[in-house]
């Protein structure tokens, strides 16, 4: 495993209390492969990426517990000086909004530089011919010319194809891409993804997509995380999920995608809202929102049920859920 | 307007604005190496929020106006005999408090000295002490405030408080207690003074905007590529965060100016024989039912640098805050 999350603990300590934002998360990333971690805001899907990155806020936010195995090393136990030398060089971030990701005072060729004189030491020219080569590598046009401009000067999937170079400068072995897409319009959507897939599939690079498009989901990931309440609900092969979810959550989720055979129908929708992190239901943290829930959903947390060795479920009644 | 209807060709063209096929055409359109309508040709010119600000400013007539009245202090502040032949230390007691005559065209004060030599020298002393005084605040406030709201937690707090405990310092009375044990006949003291009351200002505002700077996502990005502190400070947030500092800068100047006056008005400030425009209004005041004019200069040219000084940081403020773009 390139990297791997081993139940992890992130709470957030304000002046109203202890939110637990990430409660025991474990995934895992080869080189090479997509993980997609899904989950409504606030489910923590962000927050497990800043603590991997090491770019969390702290205070107020706090690591109580877990692991963070990448190529073998604990990154929690790294110097924050070695840490930093791991973020941009082995793996790197790319953003929602790249034009607030951007530094609206500094040209692009200066920003998609800076990745090489801060972790290569090369000089201001040599960096800025590479800083060319790279935005030739994403396909952004006259790229000679455009490397003087600065952010704003750029349509959004033009900034977007940015933000990824920059990611991608220096190969790193792991992206992870936080809603890279969300801010962007649908056609060029689809586009950036690409650009995204065909550089990941080329470099070799282990790439977490953290999304809530199912949509996007589909078409580029191998295994899906899906993510409640700062706990992975199911982890599976991304045809396995979709063809029959193993946790009341999951199916929730498929289903309120809007279906062309459904029109004229009311679309699904699950009841209710995500909890309070500052209060989270005692036993499975869905059980107040789930069709299915019975006593020991509320009183019981669910395990991580092993639905076979690909996949895992944390619900009591996988198998009612699996069968439909 | 009445035509509109009539014409299909139009109302197409109208209609077809801005629809998902615009956006994708558009985006094709730049993937195909040709620039797109975001402006992306050679001939664009990189613009940044400097060189907007500066467009700005040169169109604005109340920076023209302050912005010269500024140069021309400055220029006889280094040269003043460009526009004053005379001595403004040599003095003739039978010529005192006489009015305007050839040559010496603003009279002479209450120790017959020509009060137009007078004030032109007075121009290097308040300048001297207005330029000094708010480049060491704007040194000092901003990089204790900037760390403070940097690096928070334990340090911002006792700056915090430190900050408080200078703000409760009655400014006028501060400096007659401390300037008053002060002996030395140079600006020095006077400017240590004013950068000692000074800084807590500054460094308010630098560690409000430093704070908003920090919270931005591209300050998260470089984090997350693995720049260090000093490089966020300095080149991500920094560039980001200076803009009401000068704004409060540029008003200082004004306020330190007239400040300086003040002091030397109450006898604390600078000391004769340096020329100063604080204290020929304070030596002109006991006399003023009889020689009027040698009070007027120096209060009137005091009065035009304060409000050239006020006058240009409004200006810098309206170019240089984007809410009012």
């Amino acid at each position: 495993m390139l990297l791997e999350v081993r139940d992890l603990h992130v709470e957030f300590r304000t002046r109203d209390g202890v939110a637990k934002a990430v409660n025991g998360v474990n995934y895992g990333v080869d080189a090479g492969e997509t993980l997609a971690v899904l989950g409504e805001s606030g489910s923590g899907k962000s927050v497990t990426a800043q603590a991997v990155m090491g770019i969390l806020d702290m205070p107020p936010g706090k690591i109580t517990g877990g692991e963070i195995l990448f190529q073998g090393k604990d990154l929690l136990k790294l110097k924050e000086e070695e840490r930093r030398k791991v973020r941009g060089a082995e793996m790197a971030m790319i953003f929602q909004d790249a034009l607030s990701s951007l530094n609206p005072v500094l040209s692009v060729g200066d920003q998609l530089g800076e990745m090489f004189t801060v972790h290569r030491g090369m000089s201001r020219k040599d960096a800025r011919t590479k800083a060319i080569e790279l935005m030739d590598r994403v396909r952004i046009p006259a790229a000679k010319e455009r490397v003087r401009q600065f952010p704003h000067q750029f349509s959004g999937g033009m900034r977007q194809r940015i933000m990824i170079a920059m990611a991608l400068a220096l190969e790193p072995a792991l992206i992870i891409a936080d809603e890279p897409t969300t801010a962007l319009d649908v056609t060029v959507q689809a586009q950036v993804m690409d650009l995204l897939a065909e550089l990941q599939r080329e470099l070799r690079m282990g790439l977490i997509l953290i999304t809530h498009d199912l949509g996007v989901v589909a078409d580029v990931a191998d295994r899906i995380a899906v993510m409640y309440a700062g706990r992975i609900v199911e982890q599976a092969p991304v045809h396995d999920i979709y063809k029959a979810p193993a946790h009341p959550y999951t199916k929730g989720l498929l289903e309120s995608i809007p279906r062309l055979d459904q029109k004229g129908q009311e679309l699904y929708a699950i009841k209710g809202l995500p909890p309070n992190l500052m209060n989270i239901p005692p036993g499975c943290a869905f059980n107040p929102r789930c069709p299915m829930a019975q006593d020991v959903c509320r009183t019981d947390v669910p395990p991580l049920h092993e639905v076979d060795d690909q996949r895992v479920s944390a619900c009591h009644f996988w198998r009612e859920c699996l069968n439909g | 307007m009445p035509e509109q209807p009539n014409d299909p060709e139009l109302a197409i063209a109208g209609t077809g604005m801005g629809g998902p096929m615009d956006l994708a055409t558009s985006e094709a359109a730049t993937l195909d190496k040709t620039p797109g309508p975001d402006g992306g040709g050679p001939q664009d010119r990189p613009r940044s929020l400097w060189s907007d600000a500066w467009r700005d400013l040169r169109r604005n007539p109340v920076f023209i106006i302050s912005a010269l009245v500024i140069l021309f202090l400055v220029v006889i502040s280094i040269w003043p005999s460009l526009i004053a032949s005379g001595n403004p230390l040599k003095c003739n007691l039978s010529k005192a408090q006489e009015g305007s005559q050839p040559g010496h065209p603003f009279g002479y004060d209450g120790q017959g000295c020509d009060v137009y030599t007078r004030t032109v020298y007075g121009a290097r002393t308040s300048v001297t002490v207005g330029v000094l005084a708010t480049l060491g605040v704007s040194l000092l406030g901003s990089v204790l405030g900037g760390l403070a709201g940097f690096f928070s937690g334990v340090w911002d707090s006792v700056l915090s408080r430190i900050t408080d405990i200078f703000f409760a310092i009655p400014v006028v009375l501060g400096g007659l207690v401390l300037l008053s044990v002060v002996t030395s006949n140079t600006v020095w003291p006077v400017i240590g003074f004013m950068v000692l009351l000074g800084w807590p200002q500054i460094s308010r505002i630098a560690r409000g905007s430093v704070i908003t700077a920090k919270q931005n996502d591209y300050v998260q990005a470089a984090r997350a590529l693995g720049a260090s502190n000093s490089r966020l400070l300095l080149r991500h947030i920094a560039p980001n965060a200076v803009a009401p500092v000068i704004v409060v800068a540029t008003i200082a100047l004004g306020t330190y100016i007239s400040l300086e006056a003040t002091l030397s008005y109450l006898g604390v400030g600078l000391k004769p024989p340096t020329v100063s425009w604080g204290i020929d209004i304070s030596s002109a005041s006991t006399y003023v039912r009889n020689a009027p004019h040698a009070l007027l200069w120096p209060s009137g040219a005091l009065a035009i640098t304060v409000l050239a000084f006020i006058m240009l940081g409004d200006a810098v403020r309206d170019a240089l805050d984007p809410k009012l773009r």
